[in-house]
């Protein structure tokens, strides 16, 4: 693994490498030189299997982190390259010419994250919510509760209590008092 | 049946030359024409493995296109999980998928030990191995249930569902509960086994083998079945990297890819696993495959009864996981469920929720991009077929 950093040093600039278990990799690069990465690894180093991309949204950073996972049948090890791109108008070039599933993932980062692919097939297509119109639903500032209780209401009848007031009140009034709790046929 | 002996070619060797129409290497497809029609298989379906849905175009029985349209089963799980403490995630995860929740279990639970830097005891590796080859054994019969019910021979189906209660009793026994178990929990898991749980767990394999006996006589081996399964949905080796694909559907057109062999974790290091490949990659191939881990996976757990350790600890020395951080730090731990390459993607930010937690399921891919290939010339009634022979299993596409 450490002559494929160097040969991969020798050709890009690597932002940062970490080895996390003996089958598990991690290689930070730039965001211009993913696709050239990509490709590299995938025609001459053998990692042809794209396990997932997925994106982490570093809101305190106002940063998205894509990850790339690869894995190299021969050497059996997973590589994850990853890729810190800008929170506002996020974009990031496709992929989808390399992979023939990645337009998937590619689709559902467009609708969870909003993360725009230019090119990439069917990005626009509503993968799991569909009429949705707030903001992207997985990105760390979506209030999941605030957009609960502006769209659904409370089923009559049901009402709200504070557990600790509650018990008290129905169960505990004479807790003071008594020793210890009698139920009323003893 | 005249086209019987011809069947060996289900590729349905259609003549393109007419329709639809090419323009630009895409076809074009009018509806308006009366040529074709839009037919939808799913969300309610018998053919359909769970809730998705396949809308069709279709020309006479023959599908000119196809669409995985998901959303149906929707739970927002990873998004759930951002705002829970990692103990917290256990309920949530075995739900990803329901005829084999250890997997994700274990991920999970593998996920924060690694990050955490825990190690488990051994008997407690051993004891997820059980369990993890257990959940194996459940998820095929259920399986060959449905793959035999998808082509009209819902007795199979009858029997191998019947059979899995069998085992279901004994994870209810192992862990307390039939379907979700969360048995496994980060520092190892949380019972031993019951007293006699082993001769039953033997006794068991006996009748299950002998189940299998008949399915292979009834299902495997009857002609019918084959003219439907041989030929149908074709998968080359050019395709698995192309697509991604795992797990027996990449095994059955070749491709060495098991990851208790390639990759071991818990015990299956020191266990005999044996790769089961074979060359032809259509549903047959696959279908008889499946048949083969089934019976690999009933030897292995005879063999991990015999080598399980009598005493030792279950549980690591963990911290109040009520109130557990775990170090910043990101990880991927995968492991080999039925479909496939099953794992879990896990960012930890060093708070006491997780910050991102993804799960990989094989299903992912299979049912949208490889389905939507392969569905293409085929006849209607060998959807269902087509797709449970892909092993689908829609919640793991949408998490």
């Amino acid at each position: 693994m450490e002559q494929l950093v160097k040969r991969i040093n020798g050709m890009i600039h690597l932002k940062a490498y970490n080895r996390q278990r003996d089958d598990l990799f991690f290689i930070t690069v730039e965001k211009s030189q993913l696709e050239l990465v990509l490709s590299h690894l995938k025609n001459n180093e053998g990692f042809t299997h794209l396990a997932f991309l997925q994106a982490v949204d570093f809101l305190e950073d106002s940063k998205f982190q894509l990850t790339y996972m690869l894995y190299n049948y021969d050497i059996r090890v997973n590589l994850g390259v990853k890729v810190l791109i800008g929170r506002d108008k996020a974009e990031m070039t496709s992929i989808h010419k390399l992979w023939a599933h990645a337009w998937q993932y590619q689709r559902e980062l467009h609708e969870l994250f909003g993360i725009n692919f230019p090119g990439s097939p069917r990005v626009e297509e509503s993968f799991v919510l569909e009429g949705w119109e707030e903001m992207p639903p997985m990105r760390r500032d979506f209030d999941t509760k605030e957009y609960s209780e502006r769209t659904f209401y409370q089923r009559p009848g049901r009402s709200t209590n504070d557990p600790k007031e509650y018990m008290k009140e129905k169960m505990y009034k004479n807790y003071a008092a008594s020793p210890r709790i009698r139920r009323d046929d003893e | 049946m005249s086209n019987l002996s011809e069947s060996k070619y289900r590729g349905f060797k259609a003549d393109r030359s007419k329709y639809p129409e090419m323009e630009n290497g895409k076809p074009v497809i009018d509806l308006e024409s009366h040529r074709y029609t839009k037919l939808w298989q799913g969300p309610q379906h018998p053919g359909v493995t769970g809730n998705m849905a396949v809308e069709l175009i279709v020309n006479g029985d023959e599908i000119v296109s196809a669409k995985t349209h998901v959303g149906y089963l929707h739970r927002a799980f990873e998004k759930l999980m951002e705002r829970r403490r990692y103990i917290q995630c256990f309920p949530l995860v075995c739900r990803i998928c329901v005829p084999e929740p250890d997997t994700n279990e274990y991920c999970v639970s593998a996920a924060m030990e690694d990050l955490a830097g825990i190690t488990v005891p051994e008997r407690a590796l051993w004891l997820r191995t059980l369990n993890l080859e257990m959940s194996r054994i459940g998820s095929y019969l259920m399986w060959l249930g449905g793959q035999a019910g998808s082509l009209g021979m819902g007795a199979v189906g009858q029997w191998t569902i019947g059979m899995r209660d069998f085992w279901l009793d004994l994870f209810e026994e192992m862990t307390g509960g039939r379907v979700y178990h969360m048995y496994m929990i980060p520092g190892g898991v949380r019972k031993t086994l019951p007293d006699g749980f082993r001769d039953r767990a033997r006794g068991l394999i006996v009748r299950t083998r002998k189940l299998l006996y008949d399915v292979e006589n009834t299902f495997l081996s009857n002609a019918i079945i084959k003219s439907r399964l041989q030929g149908l949905g074709v998968i080359t080796t050019e395709m698995v990297d192309e697509f991604g694909i795992v797990g027996p559907i990449a095994r059955a057109t070749g491709r060495e890819c098991d990851i208790r062999i390639n990759n071991p974790y818990v015990k299956y290091g020191e266990l005999d696993v044996k790769m089961l490949t074979s060359t032809v990659g259509d549903a047959y191939a696959r279908a008889e495959l499946r048949y083969r881990d089934l019976h690999q996976s009933l030897d292995l757990v005879t063999e991990i009864l015999n080598r399980i350790p009598e005493d030792g600890p279950i549980q690591a020395d963990m911290p109040n996981l009520l109130n557990w951080k775990i170090p910043a730090g990101q990880t991927y731990v995968k492991a080999e469920s039925t479909r496939g390459e099953h794992g879990f993607y896990m960012v930890s930010d060093g708070s006491g929720k997780p910050r991102r937690v993804f799960a990989r399921g094989a299903s992912y891919t299979h049912a949208i991009s490889l389905l939507e290939e392969l569905a293409v010339n085929i006849s209607i009634s060998d959807l269902a077929g087509l797709m449970v022979s892909l092993h689908t299993c829609p919640p793991e596409i949408e998490r």
